[in-house]
């Protein structure tokens, strides 16, 4: 492993162009931490969505606030695994929390983490789901699942109408709680990149902005896809009034963040700093694919068109559907694209200013593709099994009064 | 609450604001014009070039190298040499050829150089260190003396501070998986020895001393040089200065 990694860096070495320090060579994040921000953010996305429901009475999404809330945790619960693969020494990873250095932005993932899912996702769901737990909990026939309800009720079974309001009043204050977690959580994915002043293609204000909006749009994509592929699956009829309403937040969420991307752009040009020509060159060069194609043109406008047009006129609701799926998949690509540009393309220039190193992914390895897919897959497969333990379907509107 | 005990209140809270508000800019004002470290702190260790006496001969690197068991892999260093190509035309161009370890091929078109140079790069083992800063577990830090470490028992491989160095002094040491740098051999500087790069170097280009003793040569070199330290802007204040650095090093 050791002497094939050298072998590839080697081989790197002769695509280096212009001048790199030594150091430079080897890029320090891979695609582990390209999927990082990204799984980050398709939680804060899924999150904040929940919360349009039950914080801002937004009714017409009902039917994917539970489905959300599963998808948040199942891609929350695998969110610091890329990290834990990727670092040198995993066995000290624990150090964040028992040492932490409170100068450091990184050594607030851990508490952040935690906060939220402890404290906020993990209630939220329980809250939500006690009444079904507790009946499961009597008449389901499989004895390891009736057992794990069992557990899950945490012993309290009082589903009487006074307990459920309780719950539902909690509910409703954690999730204002947790809509600034979430934006927290991924606002600080941002600052990780954007507190680095020696990297000016990180270093900005804006980062953590343009951050937990384009995980705002990633997340609503995800959950308007998964929604739509589960009612499919389970051949049910997709309520249109929701998706509709739940494109319209994906279009808003999206041309926030375009806009901002573009005015980072604009002001980077017009500055036109030390470091211009060096970024001009790399967003022409080596970034141009994945970041002018992929995520501007394939990933932003292409979907703010499908999504703008079925705002403008009265499309059929069988074109809206392909419309809204097209878009969701397009800017789900477009942002991964988006993160690949920021973490790998951050580390193509040299900080010399002067050249660019290269990148050669690795096809096994700990941070190979491999590996990659294998994480990237991994919450979907969370998300399976929280479906089976947990099905949002069913009794979903049971809990509260439609508001006047 | 009635009237008095909602006045008493509101007049205390004033007061502590009136108070705040005398004492937080004196407060700011010592720390901006603050002694530097080496004022209070002794020994305190810092370094010089000069660069027009760099031969470029590549010893240092190689001392380095062996002193501090660096990987010899052309792309792990804790230090390097840069060798700088000026042309007539405004050309630059910049290499280090194995950090400098092998001497550098000769160049092209030579009656076309306005100027070459050579220019020692290490660690600046800066006062406001980023790579300090991010570390999330504390594992790099800074002595007593100035200079900054990395615990090799405490690191746990993130690579953040690898990042947050701007002038690329850190590399993930590929055997031991956690981030390297220059020590200025830190098991030598506390015996009373020199580093090994300023003890090979055979022009004196490269300068170690106590900043915190007003007779060192380094201090006298401090005080008596046009000195300059790479990329100032970024504020992380390195106590490695440079005597006749071109605009173009970075």
């Amino acid at each position: 492993m050791h002497a094939s990694y050298m072998e590839t860096l080697r081989e790197a070495m002769s695509m280096v162009s212009g001048y790199i320090y030594p150091n430079e060579l080897e890029l320090q994040w891979s695609v582990l931490i390209v999927l990082y921000p990204y799984i980050t953010g398709l939680v804060a996305g899924a999150f904040i969505l929940a919360s349009l429901e039950r914080v801002f009475n937004v009714t017409a999404v009902k039917p994917t606030y539970r489905l959300s809330l599963l998808m948040a945790l199942a891609f929350l619960l695998i969110a610091p695994l890329p990290l834990q693969v990727h670092l040198g020494q995993p066995q000290r990873a624990f150090e964040i929390f028992m040492t932490p250095n409170t100068s450091s932005a990184m050594a607030m993932f851990g508490f952040v983490y935690v906060w939220y899912l402890m404290a906020v996702l993990l209630v939220e769901i329980w809250l939500d789901y006690r009444r079904e737990i507790v009946a499961w909990s009597k008449s389901e026939p499989f004895w390891p699942k009736r057992l794990f309800y069992k557990l899950l009720t945490f012993g309290v079974d009082n589903v009487s109408p006074r307990s459920l309001a309780i719950d539902d009043k909690v509910g409703r204050a954690l999730t204002v709680i947790g809509l600034p977690s979430a934006v927290l959580l991924h606002g600080y994915v941002g600052f990780i990149f954007g507190s680095i002043k020696a990297n000016p293609w990180w270093s900005t204000p804006l980062m953590p902005v343009i951050f937990l909006f384009s995980a705002m749009a990633s997340g609503i994509a995800g959950v308007l896809l998964v929604y739509m592929f589960l009612c499919w699956a389970r051949d049910e009829h997709i309520e249109m009034p929701c998706i509709d309403t739940v494109a319209k937040f994906f279009l808003t969420a999206l041309i926030v963040a375009f806009t901002l991307e573009m005015l980072e752009t604009l002001q980077t040009a017009y500055e036109a700093e030390e470091h211009f020509d060096i970024i001009s060159l790399l967003v022409e060069g080596k970034l141009y694919f994945s970041m002018i194609f992929v995520q501007m043109f394939m990933g932003s406008l292409i979907p703010m068109f499908l999504l703008g047009l079925c705002q403008l006129f009265e499309l059929p609701e069988k074109v809206r559907k392909v419309f809204y799926s097209a878009s969701a998949i397009l800017s789900l690509i477009g942002i991964l694209a988006m993160r690949w540009n920021v973490v790998v393309g951050g580390q193509f220039f040299s900080k010399s200013l002067r050249g660019f190193t290269t990148y050669k992914m690795e096809l096994a390895g700990r941070e190979g593709l491999v590996s990659a897919l294998v994480l990237g897959f991994m919450p979907l497969v969370v998300l399976a099994l929280l479906l089976y333990l947990l099905p949002p379907w069913g009794e979903s509107a049971h809990r509260r009064k439609e508001p006047a | 609450m009635n009237r008095r005990h909602f006045l008493r209140t509101a007049a205390l809270a004033v007061a502590a604001f009136a108070g705040r508000a005398v004492a937080a800019p004196l407060a700011a004002a010592e720390k901006f014009f603050k002694e530097p470290p080496w004022r209070r702190k002794k020994p305190y260790w810092g370094y010089a070039v000069d660069v027009a006496k760099c031969i470029g001969c590549g010893r240092c690197v190689d001392a380095c190298k062996t002193e501090n068991d660096v990987p010899r892999e052309p792309f792990y260093f804790r230090t390097w040499v840069e060798r700088y190509v000026l042309r007539r035309t405004g050309e630059v161009s910049v290499d280090s050829p194995n950090g400098g370890l092998d001497g550098y091929p000769a160049p092209r078109e030579p009656e076309s150089i306005a100027q070459s140079f050579f220019v020692p790069k290490l660690c600046g083992h800066c006062e406001n260190s980023p790579c300090e800063q991010v570390c999330p577990v504390g594992a790099s830090f800074k002595t007593v003396d100035g200079v900054v470490l990395v615990d090799r028992k405490y690191c746990i491989g993130c690579r953040y501070c690898i990042q947050a160095c701007p002038y690329g002094c850190r590399y993930f040491h590929p055997e031991l998986q956690v981030a390297d740098k220059c020590t200025l051999c830190y098991h030598r500087i506390t015996k009373g020895l020199q580093p090994a790069c300023v003890e090979n170097c055979p022009t004196g280009a490269r300068m170690f001393g106590d900043l915190s003793d007003p007779e060192s040569a380094l201090t006298k070199f401090r005080e008596t040089e046009r000195i300059q330290t790479l990329k100032p802007h970024m504020g992380t204040e390195p106590k490695l200065v440079y005597k006749g650095l071109h605009k173009e090093v970075r």
